[in-house]
């Protein structure tokens, strides 16, 4: 556990300490503004709905792009030989760096109370929908912080890194667009693995023990997967 | 026993990167891997310290298996990569830290062991800059540093001087021996000097095999083949294979060729019987002949020749 929260802080400070944190967090905030406001003005309607559904098409390349370096940058400045031996677990690592990852995206997502509170001056708005859709947004972005550390830990390159993590990202974001062409026995499996379709039933409001299970595991799946990867190098 | 290696077995494909290794290396001693790049010195390290895993073989530090408890085997050992891995936008005293951390140095005992590791390595000057502002020999030593924050029994660096100006090597070579005296020290290196200036015991790699193994004074011994002179006459009126028969019937020397010759003088190349010393002699000759000798030096084979000679393929 101390060991995690060795990795964790030394990364959030990295984070910090570059410009990428900040870049990305503008940029988060610019786009969820314009959609935010154009809504509220133009539509004249009090709602986060469509903040809500733009978020998952920017996390799209927004977490590829801050999950990049998590593991790259540390194979090609050869670090990770100073990690891999140190008395710590590879787990550890990679937990380390998944919460530090996560927290930066936390606090990009926090950035957008700022729109609910405005809202809460102008008219009732719909809490359950809105708290589920957090919750929805944190579990999601676990997913796709998973895939982008995975790739990250395949390769030094950190545009690579990038290109895969974006491919598996967009496949899953996808597979909920196309089910219409498929037969109805493989759309309702792909429906089942979408990462959008879990989504848009937690910021229903509905907080379902299935959609939950599934975000969970697609963490688990996806950390264990960096872990065996990063223990590969023992089998090379 | 401070480190034991039974058979140890690394292949990257088919290729056989260490090949059934075994050596011992006592607490205390300072041993050197020597070899050519790619010899699998690095290699050997990197299964040391647990990084890679032996496809054959187990390896005891202070007798833990680094099969059974990888993690106490780290926690005895300090470890510098040839690639010396430093985080270039982390300042110095902050990285330390965190190798502290990660080493599990309790919290309260880290601002001793940063600060005592800045004064043993002298990095106060440095200790607020970034790293990535540091020259490359003030990397290495913040590299050590990191090595030793823990204070470890055992400490293996690869290739510590690589890359570094004349004084910078000198420097850290220094440092490397006022640590050693303390620890037991792996170090690898393809330079002989280096060996020779640091080292109790040499192990010479070549091919991902021990070809030698001794002290640097032992190996000379052992592998002493011959004696190299060089012999300079001014250029008279003497026929020259006429000296060349003549330098040749002195006892103990075996060869005598002429190297080069100019306007004023004749370089010879003789070879003698290891173990002897010829100058009297070939200075008395010489005079006998009423010649002048314009210089005369003999040597042994060094370090680098058997170095050479073991690992040219």
């Amino acid at each position: 556990m101390k060991n995690i929260l060795t990795i964790f802080k030394k990364e959030l400070r990295s984070y910090f300490n570059s410009p990428v944190a900040y870049i990305v967090i503008v940029v988060f905030l610019i786009i969820t503004g314009w959609f935010f406001t154009s809504n509220l003005f133009i539509g004249g309607v009090v709602t986060m709905r469509n903040v809500f559904d733009i978020i998952p098409f920017i996390f799209l390349f927004f977490i590829p792009a801050i999950s990049m370096r998590t593991f790259s940058e540390e194979k090609k400045s050869g670090t990770i030989e100073l990690l891999l031996t140190k008395p710590i677990s590879d787990m550890d690592i990679v937990l380390g760096k998944f919460f530090s990852t996560l927290t930066l995206t936390a606090i990009a997502i926090a950035f957008t109370l700022f729109y609910v509170v405005s809202l809460t001056f102008l008219g009732p708005i719909d809490t359950g929908s809105i708290i589920g859709a957090y919750i929805g947004l944190l579990l999601m972005s676990g997913v796709y912080i998973g895939i982008g550390i995975f790739a990250s830990s395949l390769t030094e390159n950190q545009v690579v890194a990038f290109i895969i993590s974006f491919l598996i990202v967009f496949g899953l974001f996808l597979l909920n667009k196309v089910l219409v062409f498929l037969p109805t026995e493989l759309a309702s499996i792909l429906e089942y693995i979408s990462v959008d379709y879990h989504f848009s039933n937690i910021a229903r409001g509905v907080i379902d023990s299935r959609d939950i299970i599934y975000y969970l595991s697609g963490i688990t799946i996806f950390l264990l997967l960096t872990r065996t990867s990063l223990e590969s190098r023992r089998w090379s | 026993m401070s480190i034991k290696v039974e058979n140890l077995s690394k292949y990257y494909g088919q290729q056989a990167a260490v090949n059934n290794i075994s050596f011992e290396i006592n607490t205390g001693e300072i041993v050197g891997f020597l070899g050519p790049n790619g010899a699998g010195k690095s290699t050997t390290m990197k299964m040391i310290t647990t990084y890679l895993t032996p496809n054959n073989g187990k390896i005891f530090v202070n007798d833990i298996d680094t099969s059974v408890d990888s993690m106490e085997v780290r926690r005895k050992i300090g470890y510098l990569p040839e690639q010396n891995p430093l985080y270039l936008d982390m300042n110095v005293l902050d990285y330390l830290e965190y190798a502290a951390d990660l080493e599990s140095v309790p919290s309260a005992d880290i601002p001793k062991a940063v600060k005592k590791m800045v004064d043993v390595c002298g990095l106060s000057e440095v200790q607020h800059k970034d790293i990535g502002e540091l020259s490359k020999g003030y990397r290495q030593r913040v590299g050590l540093a990191q090595a030793m924050i823990h204070d470890p029994e055992v400490l293996i660096l690869d290739e510590p001087t690589s890359g570094l100006d004349p004084n910078q090597i000198i420097e850290i070579r220094n440092l490397i021996k006022k640590l050693g005296k303390e620890k037991t020290l792996v170090l690898s290196t393809h330079i002989m000097q280096e060996v020779e200036a640091t080292c109790d015991r040499v192990l010479i790699i070549n091919n991902g095999e021990i070809v030698a193994d001794g002290t640097p004074d032992s190996l000379q011994t052992k592998f002493k083949g011959q004696l190299d002179i060089t012999l300079i006459l001014k250029k008279d009126s003497n026929d020259k294979d006429l000296i060349l028969k003549a330098v040749s019937s002195i006892r103990n020397i075996e060869k005598a060729r002429i190297l080069k010759e100019d306007e004023n003088s004749i370089h010879f190349s003789l070879t003698g019987n290891k173990g002897t010393d010829v100058r009297e002699e070939i200075f008395r000759k010489i005079v006998s002949m009423n010649m002048i000798m314009l210089g005369l030096h003999q040597e042994e084979t060094s370090l680098e020749d058997i170095f050479r000679q073991l690992t040219s393929n």
